[in-house]
C-alpha cells in the first residue's frame, strides 16, 4: 500500500472541517480501504471526540513525533470499523512542538501500511496549518455557502496555489436547499464561479450531524442521514468512482415551480 | 421573503448580493490592494495627469477587475471637454 494524504482544512474556523475528517474517514474505511486520521490541531483536541475514542487515547502526535513512544503505540484503533485508526492531538503542547518536515516524516512512515492519511487541519493559516499542508497530495476545501467563508477559502486556495499543493478540491458544508432556491443563500455554482476550484461534494445542513457528534457516531455510518449520504459519495469521489453531484436545490416542490414559471431563467 | 414577494418577483433576495459582495473584496484580497489604497492611487494618478494634460478629474475612475486569467488596475480618465476648457480659460 502507498497511501495518499489528504489534508482537510478551511482558513475559517467553525465550518465542519473536524466533522468532515471524521466522515469521510469512517465513509473511505467503509470502503475497505485501510485509513488512518490524523488531528493536527494541537492544543485543541477534538476529533477524538467527533470519532467516539476519546476513552482510548494513551499517547498522541507529540509523544510520537519527540519519539516518546513507537507510532504503533499511538495508532487508537477504532471501536466500529477495524480498517480505521486515530492518532490524536496532544491537548497540553502548542502547535510549536510539531514542525511541516515532522509531519512529512510521520506521513512517510505511515504511508506503507494504509490507504488513505487524513489530517484534520486547524483553522488559520499560521504553523498549525503549515504543518497540515505540508505532507498533503491532496487538499480538501471546507467551506459554508457564507460570504466570510468562501472569502477565507479563496486565501486558503492562493496560499497553497502558493505552496504548489494546489489546486485543492472544495467542499461545501452546510448547505440549506430551501434557502438557495429562496434566493437566499449562494448556489454551488456561485461559490465554484467566484473561486475558480474543483468540488468533490456538497453536504446538506443535517440535524443528524449534531446527533451523530452526541453520539460520537459519524453520520456516514447512518444509512437514513442524507449529509452521511453526502459524505459517503465523497469517499467514493477520492477513492476514483464517478459519482454524479446531487443537485440538492433542484428537488422542486410546488412554491419553487411557481417562482420558476414567474421568474424564468433564475431557477 | 413571504411567498407572496417571491410571487412577484421579489428583490429582497440576497443571495446575489452575497455574490457581488464576494467578487469585489477577492478582486481586492488577491491584488493585496485594499480600497484605501485604491483611492490614494487614483489621487496620485489625477495630479501626476494634470501636469501634463487636462483631464475631467471628478469622472476618473480607478477600478479592479478580474477575468479568469488576470487581475487588471483599469483607470478610465475622461480629458476635459473642448467646452469645459473653454469655460476655464475664459
Amino acid at each position: 500500500m502507498t497511501a495518499k494524504i489528504a489534508t482537510i482544512t478551511s482558513g475559517k474556523g467553525g465550518v465542519g472541517k473536524t466533522t468532515a475528517t471524521a466522515n469521510i474517514g469512517v465513509a473511505l474505511a467503509a470502503l475497505g480501504l485501510k485509513v488512518v486520521c490524523i488531528d493536527g490541531d494541537i492544543g485543541l483536541r477534538n476529533l477524538d471526540v467527533v470519532m467516539g475514542l476519546e476513552n482510548r487515547i494513551v499517547y498522541d502526535l507529540v509523544d510520537v513525533i519527540e519519539g516518546r513512544v513507537r507510532l504503533r503505540q499511538a495508532l487508537i484503533k477504532d471501536k466500529r470499523q477495524d480498517d480505521l485508526y486515530l492518532i490524536p492531538a496532544a491537548q497540553t503542547r502548542d502547535k510549536t512542538a510539531v514542525s511541516p518536515q515532522d509531519m512529512i516524516r510521520l506521513t512517510d512512515d505511515l504511508r506503507p501500511d494504509f490507504d488513505w492519511v487524513l489530517i484534520d487541519s486547524p483553522a488559520g493559516i499560521e504553523r498549525g496549518f503549515r504543518n497540515a499542508v505540508a505532507p498533503a497530495d491532496l487538499i480538501i476545501i471546507v467551506t459554508n455557502p457564507e460570504v466570510s467563508a468562501v472569502r477565507d477559502a479563496d486565501r486558503i486556495i492562493g496560499l497553497i496555489e502558493a505552496e504548489e499543493k494546489g489546486p485543492g478540491k472544495l467542499l461545501i458544508n452546510r448547505f440549506k436547499p430551501e434557502m438557495v432556491r429562496r434566493g437566499d443563500m449562494l448556489a454551488t455554482e456561485d461559490i465554484l464561479d467566484v473561486l475558480a476550484i474543483e468540488l468533490i461534494g456538497v453536504v446538506p445542513e443535517d440535524e443528524t450531524v449534531l446527533v451523530a457528534s452526541n453520539r460520537g457516531s459519524p453520520a456516514a455510518l447512518d444509512d437514513r442521514s442524507k449529509a452521511g449520504k453526502a459524505f459517503r459519495n465523497i469517499a467514493r469521489r477520492l477513492n476514483g468512482e464517478d459519482v454524479p453531484f446531487e443537485i440538492l436545490e433542484k428537488s422542486d416542490g410546488f412554491f419553487g415551480r411557481i417562482s420558476r414559471l414567474v421568474r424564468p431563467g433564475e431557477g | 421573503m413571504s411567498f407572496f414577494e417571491q410571487l412577484l418577483g421579489g428583490s429582497r433576495r440576497s443571495a446575489p448580493t452575497a455574490k457581488e459582495r464576494l467578487q469585489l473584496v477577492l478582486v481586492h484580497d488577491r491584488a493585496d490592494i485594499s480600497p484605501g489604497k485604491l483611492e490614494a492611487l487614483k489621487d496620485e494618478l489625477i495630479t501626476v495627469l494634470s501636469r501634463h494634460i487636462e483631464i475631467d478629474r471628478r469622472a476618473v475612475q480607478v477600478t479592479l477587475t478580474r477575468d479568469r486569467e488576470q487581475q487588471r488596475l483599469v483607470a478610465d480618465i475622461p480629458l476635459a471637454s473642448p467646452r469645459a476648457r473653454r469655460r476655464e480659460a475664459g
